[in-house]
């Protein structure tokens, strides 16, 4: 029986070192020196640009607010996954409830890597993984208007998630293959400043493709289907194909894409609906430009066919 | 004489109940308000030029067909089956869809009562009306595939 004591010991050295491997893999990584060396005081009016750009009220203000009350961040919407129900957190300047006692470099390790104040990881129902795609300049200006947003107090109820979802420390290992600040689409050398201007607004602080892209089992984004279209992460129906494919906008002109994001009327004159009302508010708040850039970047990327399965028979 | 206007009454009621398609008739008021924006959204983007007399009547349109819209009787039970996009919660929260529906029948009147002047009004009546359409839209339609 020697044999078997040494299979037993040996799997137990193994099942240590396993354990120990991803206790370190799994360790929150927050912003390396070089890059919290970099960061300087930001531009509260230029940063008000990447506040609608990034769509941080949709998600952070108090669920159903109009007008004003969109910039008061005290948090609470929730959003039913298939993992369970998140509950985005006060962002406001409150220094206890909110974000309001967060240095610039706190700010900014949130934005790009994912990592809290206090060293956890934070789920990526807040999108910092597209985020992560951001310049560091856009990010200290975004902190700096977020200064002026009003302090609200409250604390937003926890997220309710189920086992293994619930332990943050997992997440550090879904980083590993889901975090990345490189672009999602290689664009050759020559292209037009326009698309890559767009890119950057998609890929990085518009974060499009955290709802317009579908996701793998462990719920990372499919980037060999990019903008292909999803089944709702959240709450039920399907989020449409954004590339020129089946199924996708090949009628929509760069011009109609622009429109849309402007006054929310398709070609066709549908109107804008679900979760993209509250991205439409935002989109309208951008330039021209801006809106032009996004249009001329979705009409370049690689087209799919849709990215959630065909309709059922009428029942 | 009395027998006769029964019989042809209820030949009437189930000619309705036996014809009518209640998913059928809401989409067609729903194109019809995305056809009139489309005619509006042209002389406000200065694609056709303003004529304030045909954005007027574009309005009145509009207006005509929000109080043609009856809930009632376009959102009865069960007709959240079949080809529709409507949305179960509809059903859920009646009062709170009614309210967004009677919202756009306002706006409508509303801007009927002040004719616009130039494209610019026109621009924020549309901006009003257009808001109301994705108001609605983002509780209460659900896209599917």
């Amino acid at each position: 029986m020697a044999w078997l004591k040494k299979l037993v010991g040996a799997a137990i050295v193994l099942g240590g070192a396993a354990a120990v491997a991803g206790w370190f893999l799994s360790a929150p990584v927050g912003l390396d020196a070089a890059t919290v060396s970099q960061l300087a005081p930001g531009d509260a009016a230029r940063g008000k640009r990447i506040f609608y750009a990034g769509g941080c009220t949709s998600c952070h203000s108090k669920p159903g607010a109009q007008g004003d009350a969109r910039l008061e961040l005290v948090g609470g919407l929730e959003l039913k996954t298939p993992f369970g129900t998140f509950v985005p957190p006060n962002i406001s300047q409150d220094a206890k409830d909110g974000i309001g006692a967060w240095s610039e470099e706190d700010f900014a390790t949130a934005m790009l890597k994912g990592v809290s104040p206090s060293g956890e990881n934070f789920y990526p129902a807040f999108p910092y993984t597209s985020y992560a795609r951001m310049k560091l300049e856009d990010i200290a200006d975004l902190y700096a208007f977020m200064k002026t947003l009003p302090a609200v107090a409250g604390k937003a109820p926890d997220h309710k998630l189920s086992f293994p979802f619930n332990i943050r420390r997992g997440i550090g290992l879904w980083k590993r293959l889901y975090l990345s600040p490189e672009p999602v689409i290689a664009l050759p050398d020559g292209t037009p400043d326009k698309v890559l201007a767009g890119r950057y607004l998609v890929e990085g602080p518009g974060h499009c493709g955290e709802c317009h892209t579908p996701r793998d089992l462990a719920g990372g984004v499919k980037k060999a289907e990019w903008l292909a279209g999803a089944v709702a992460a959240e709450g039920s129906g399907v989020v449409p194909n954004i590339t020129s494919g089946e199924g996708g906008i090949k009628d929509w002109s760069e011009a109609d894409i622009a429109n849309y994001l402007e006054t929310g009327f398709t070609p066709d004159f549908d109107s804008v609906g679900g979760a993209m009302v509250e991205v439409q508010k935002n989109m309208a708040q951008l330039t021209a430009d801006d809106r032009a850039a996004i249009a001329a970047y979705l009409k370049a990327v690689p087209t799919h066919p849709n990215g959630y399965p065909a309709r059922k028979p009428a029942d | 004489m009395r027998k006769l206007v029964i019989a042809i009454s209820m030949l009437a009621f189930a000619g309705s109940a036996a014809y009518a398609d209640p998913i059928k008739d809401r989409q067609a008021l729903m194109k019809e308000r995305g056809k009139l924006a489309g005619e509006i959204s042209k002389m406000v983007k200065g694609e056709t030029p303003f004529d304030g007399a045909a954005a007027l009547d574009a309005l009145k349109a509009m207006q005509a067909n929000a109080e043609k819209f009856d809930v009632d009787t376009l959102f009865p039970a069960g007709s959240d089956k079949g080809d529709t996009t409507a949305a179960p919660k509809i059903w859920e929260d009646m009062a709170g869809f009614k309210a967004a529906e009677d919202k756009f029948l306002a706006d409508t009147k509303a801007a009927v009562a002040s004719p616009p002047a130039d494209a610019d009004a026109l621009k924020a009546q549309l901006n009003t009306l257009g808001g109301d359409c994705g108001a609605c839209h983002q509780t209460y339609r659900i896209k599917k595939s």
